[in-house]
């Protein structure tokens, strides 16, 4: 039977290495598989997020050969088997144990997001069209797995999390994408315009598409939600033609 | 809530567990990007051999006689699709990547260190928000350039056709296809509504929005295959009008 060895990271806050262990391979078998062998046959200790095995929970991301991806979405026979494959946690977010990391800062910004708000309270009068909600029915299929936020150089190489300094803070691709889900809404009646530009940093995102590139569900961050988001501040805060209109008519 | 700080901001420039030749990708579009700034400069110095019976190279289109301009021409032309492409949405992707490393590729390191990087949130780079009205005028030159391929069927009063009438009517219509699948363009006929069922007018706009997305999905390909074309037609009309190669008529 054929053998992968995994050099799965081991560790927690104060540091780690990797450890090698011998997998015997199965047909169909993914990286989360693998980790469960280890931890079956080796080491029991081993701490791994996981829920559903079917990309749809967004536990179990991490960087294997140093892609960020789903370990359950990642397949051993994508690989070249003569050479170790490494697993580690994703990097943009601290180590709790050997593959787990404490994503709770998105939790935080999460928050600050203005929750729907919506025009008109009386839902029986509600009629939405399929048209108006294509659009945010994409964003929906987000399973807050952060490989966005934890490939976004912005987070990860420039640390732009600091929850007191809007300053030094990004809130990255997933929060975009949940900003645009909640101002593209057709019953939405709040203005996060402001906020995306003052308070999520839009402007530190150079659309290099990392997030897009990253993403299991196929959103299209970059394209469909940060862009779109961008020319919406451009509309509010750079346009220099719609700022005179707007002092002219008074309109918003 | 623990410590946020990521393990990844001492990562120097291209490091990276990646083992895929993630590098590939940054030097082609950095070389691609390279070359076309390179002839098409050369060209532009060149102020001669821009056309050639009822063919005129898209760099010297309009037709402008500046005398007192000391440069060629093209330079009072070229800033405009210039302007377009530098702050294009793609077109950013591909030299942050390629030629400011920020970052080269995903999750390798980037040449910036931690605290330096401003994104487009400070001068220069906050100028990208003006895409729009670079666009503006690059549609402008979608019209001029469009006239020009129509031009191009009319030998002394006769309708005909050759090559160089063929090159030019591709140029138009892939520069036509990357000019109107511009992101901005997207938000500006339709992407801004939050309602496409409303009214009448934002009915329409769904309609154009969705057109619009449809060419958008491939504004990359459209990119790259229409700044090839606009550079071969230049280098074909210069070919042509400098006796090098001869006009093949067709009709």
């Amino acid at each position: 039977m054929a053998e992968a060895r995994l050099k799965v990271y081991r560790g927690d806050s104060g540091g780690g290495q990797y450890v090698e262990y011998k997998v015997p391979v199965e047909a169909g078998m993914v990286i989360l598989d693998a980790i469960h062998y280890i931890q079956g046959a080796y080491a029991p200790d081993l701490a791994v997020r996981w829920n559903c095995k079917a990309a749809k929970c967004g536990s179990c991301s991490g960087e294997v050969n140093g892609k960020p991806s789903l370990m359950c979405k990642t397949r051993l026979d994508d690989f070249d088997l003569s050479e170790p494959i490494e697993v580690r946690p994703i990097k943009t977010f601290p180590v709790v144990k050997d593959l787990v990391t404490d994503v709770s800062w998105n939790y935080e910004i999460n928050k600050r997001i203005v929750p729907f708000t919506p025009t008109n309270t009386n839902t029986d009068e509600w009629k939405i069209y399929q048209d108006d909600v294509d659009r945010v029915q994409e964003f929906r299929k987000c399973i807050e797995c952060f490989l966005c936020q934890n490939v976004c150089h912005v987070l990860r190489n420039h640390d732009k999390k600091d929850l007191d300094d809007p300053k030094h803070l990004f809130a990255g691709p997933r929060f975009m994408v949940r900003i645009a889900s909640l101002e593209m809404h057709p019953m939405d009646g709040a203005n996060r315009v402001p906020f995306t530009k003052n308070e999520a940093g839009i402007g530190y995102c150079n659309i290099t598409k990392c997030c897009t590139e990253v993403c299991p569900e196929d959103i299209h961050i970059t394209d469909n939600a940060i862009i779109p988001m961008k020319e919406r501040v451009v509309d509010e805060f750079y346009d220099p033609v719609l700022m005179i209109w707007r002092k002219m008519t008074g309109k918003k | 809530m623990a410590n946020s700080r990521s393990m990844a901001i001492n990562d120097k420039l291209g490091q990276t567990e990646r083992r895929d030749s993630w590098w590939i990708e940054p030097l082609l579009s950095g070389l691609g990007l390279g070359l076309f700034g390179i002839y098409a400069t050369w060209a532009a110095f060149q102020g001669t051999n821009f056309e050639w019976g009822p063919y005129l190279s898209p760099f010297y289109s309009p037709h402008i006689n500046a005398p007192w301009f000391p440069l060629s021409p093209a330079f009072l032309i070229l800033p405009f699709p210039l302007l377009f492409r530098a702050t294009c949405y793609y077109y950013r992707k591909a030299y942050y990547r390629a030629y400011f490393m920020s970052p080269p590729g995903c999750a390798v390191g980037p040449a910036q260190k931690g605290g330096t990087y401003t994104g487009e949130t400070k001068f220069p780079f906050i100028l990208q928000n003006l895409h729009r009205y670079f666009f503006y005028f690059a549609a402008i030159f979608i019209l001029i350039l469009t006239y020009d391929a129509l031009l191009a069927f009319n030998f002394d009063g006769r309708f005909g056709i050759g090559v160089g009438t063929l090159i030019m009517v591709a140029n138009v219509i892939f520069l036509g296809l990357y000019t109107f699948s511009c992101h901005s363009w997207r938000h500006i006929v339709g992407g801004k509504e939050d309602c496409f069922s409303c009214d009448k007018m934002s009915k329409l706009k769904h309609g154009a929005w969705s057109r619009v997305s449809i060419i958008n999905e491939n504004h990359m390909r459209w990119a790259w295959i229409s700044l090839f074309t606009v550079g071969f037609t230049d280098l074909y009309i210069r070919l042509v009008a400098s006796g090098v190669i001869n006009d093949l008529r067709i009709l």
